[in-house]
């Protein structure tokens, strides 16, 4: 087994406290940034990392750096800590166990985009945590690694955590940052990218947990050896967050490369009951729901390979479902919460969401069901591309995937897209 | 007088503190909580307060409320116990969990026993798939998790609440 990279604390049980992750080298890499590197030159180094996203959609971290307007000051860096993705348990992990390394992370992403003032935005459910990351500011304003001219520059960074209350829709960007200003979480219309129009109508990188907590390693071995790991498309080592119908539930961190078989049966301990696999739900909730055979589960998985599987990695939140879980029971649970969780802003979501959740509930009860999966189908089909932002697309997968590739578990039949 | 900037005068400036002088409005989602401190809920009184303080539209708060699942404008139970019903969650047992803990109170979810102490309320997904049947407890200063819970230790946490409340003691 190779030392942990993010999860640290599972080879340093110690590490949240600050002697001994600066044993492990902590902070030298935001030292050696501040002190000698220039701004660009650490964006430089995490774009050859290879690093991307890994709140959902993988996109490239250090282009996504470079995309800030520097004709407008301030720059602001925003956490998303509002991790809310059914399936998903693993920012909070990271944060909870492995703190600094976090913060070390944020620290990083400010330094690289000038930013002086960094908000950390934790779903309101993580109190706890949140209370422990305020410890740990102070603890590192009190060492001297956070606050005025720092390590004898001129730079000055301040770090500030901020709670949700409650609300799914704030993990998407721009719906977190209107949260963040004291508004209703809801999604702005984008373009302008929160790069060109953030916080407060300024420059804004807005990073996951998961992606800030890479950050102190790749600056302390090298781009090189970052992208070393994984594979060709997806640099890196991934935390996935195991859990449904497996024996041994959890976070488990690997190369990107990896198997779904590996990851289920080698890691996970296989399924409860030695029951048959059925499918994977690779981004939670969010997912396009994957059909498992023998291919399937001995092909390297990273964001690519995802796609060519008919689905998306997304944040890896990987629900398990097995022979015992009927399709029409769990596309009522992923439509109901997001009937629950959008926000109201756009009609085909708000709408779409409510006639599938009753839908669902049609069908379930067996109520004229092979006509209610065909109406389904078809309000899901007419959602696609026509809602703000992401949670309307994310809410038809589940059902168009189900109905798609796992006909024999439903009534009549429909003109499906993907056949 | 605005009873609620006479009271926490202190901590509404470490709030405001940690925002641009000029966006005083990004502290009304911790002035919400410090608000719901006491009772467990959010009084109307509070909303108008709150917009006093941050020199906003009292609709401007009260639209937070209704919005955001946290805040509460009704009195519920001291204890606010929280099940995760999500997917993750309902594939390891919480749904039976929730129907036998429920039935164990006499009560419904969303409804409160009647010595005023519970309240059960079905929620979405808390990030703790891998520890169902898993809950969140919610009072007025904070929230607790409780993960790879069953009815009995549950029912066993809430005879202690219930001893504590009748010896008069704060505690979760």
């Amino acid at each position: 087994m190779n030392p942990y990279i993010l999860l640290r604390h599972r080879d340093f049980p110690a590490i949240h406290q600050l002697d001994v992750y600066e044993e492990q080298g902590g902070f030298k890499s935001f030292q050696r940034a501040v002190t000698s590197l220039e701004p660009q030159e650490v964006t430089e180094i995490v774009k050859e990392s290879g690093l991307r996203g890994r709140g959902g959609a993988g996109f490239p971290t250090g282009l996504k750096w470079s995309f800030m307007d520097d004709s407008r000051w301030p720059h602001y860096v925003v956490a998303n800590a509002d991790e809310s993705e059914p399936g998903t348990f693993k920012d909070r992990e990271i944060m909870e166990k492995n703190p600094l390394q976090f913060l070390e992370g944020v620290a990083i992403a400010a330094y690289a985009v000038g930013a002086n003032r960094a908000y950390i935005y934790l779903r309101g459910e993580f109190w706890q945590l949140t209370d422990e990351l305020d410890r740990k500011i102070a603890e590192l304003e009190s060492a001297g690694l956070l606050g005025d001219d720092l390590f004898g520059t001129d730079y000055s960074l301040r770090l500030y955590t901020h709670k949700g209350a409650g609300a799914y829709i704030c993990g998407e960007e721009t719906a977190l940052l209107e949260s963040l200003e004291g508004k209703r979480g809801k999604p702005r219309i984008r373009p302008p990218f929160p790069p060109a129009f953030g916080l407060y109508g300024k420059p804004t990188v807005v990073n996951n947990v998961e992606t800030l907590a890479n950050l102190p390693l790749i600056l302390e071995r090298g781009s090189d050896w970052y992208r070393g790991l994984g594979t060709e498309d997806t640099a890196g080592v991934k935390v996935f967050s195991l859990s449904g119908r497996v024996n041994k539930p959890g976070n488990y961190e690997l190369p990107f490369g990896c198997t779904l078989r590996e990851l289920i049966f080698e890691q996970g301990g296989g399924i409860i009951d030695g029951a048959e696999l059925k499918a994977v739900m690779p981004a939670g909730a969010s997912s396009s729901i994957i059909r498992v055979d023998d291919q399937i589960l001995d092909t390297p998985l990273d964001y690519a390979s995802c796609r060519e599987m008919g689905s998306d990695l997304g944040s890896g939140s990987m629900i398990i479902i097995d022979e015992t879980v009927p399709m029409d029971w769990l596309i009522q649970k992923t439509v109901d919460f997001f009937q629950h969780e959008s926000c109201g802003k756009c009609t085909p979501c708000r709408e779409g969401t409510y006639w599938m959740n009753h839908l669902t509930g049609r069908i379930q009860q067996d109520d004229d069901a092979a006509n209610q999966v065909r109406l389904l189908y078809d309000v899901a089909s007419n959602m696609r591309g026509k809602c703000l932002c992401a949670l309307g697309e994310f809410a038809i997968m589940g059902v168009l995937t189900s109905i798609d590739r796992f006909p024999e578990e439903f009534p009549g039949q429909v003109e499906s897209e993907e056949n | 007088m605005n009873e609620l900037n006479a009271k926490y005068a202190q901590e509404i400036e470490s709030i405001l503190a940690k925002y641009p002088p000029d966006q005083k409005r990004s502290a009304v989602m911790p002035l919400l909580f410090l608000a719901q401190q006491e009772q467990g809920f959010i009084q109307d009184r509070a909303l108008t307060e709150i917009s006093e303080i941050l020199e906003i539209e009292r609709s401007e708060v009260a639209a937070l409320v209704g919005f955001y699942t946290l805040y509460h404008d009704q009195q519920g139970g001291k204890y606010r116990l929280q099940v995760c019903t999500d997917l993750g969650c309902a594939l390891r047992g919480a749904d039976e969990f929730l129907e036998k803990l429920c039935s164990q109170l006499e009560i419904q979810p969303g409804e409160t026993t009647p010595d005023g102490l519970i309240t059960i309320e079905e929620v979405k997904c808390l990030a703790a798939c891998d520890r169902a049947p898993m809950y969140q407890v919610q009072t007025g200063s904070g929230i607790t998790y409780h993960e790879n819970q069953t009815v009995e230790s549950t029912l066993e946490k809430i005879a202690r609440w219930k001893e504590q409340a009748e010896r008069g003691e704060e505690s979760r």
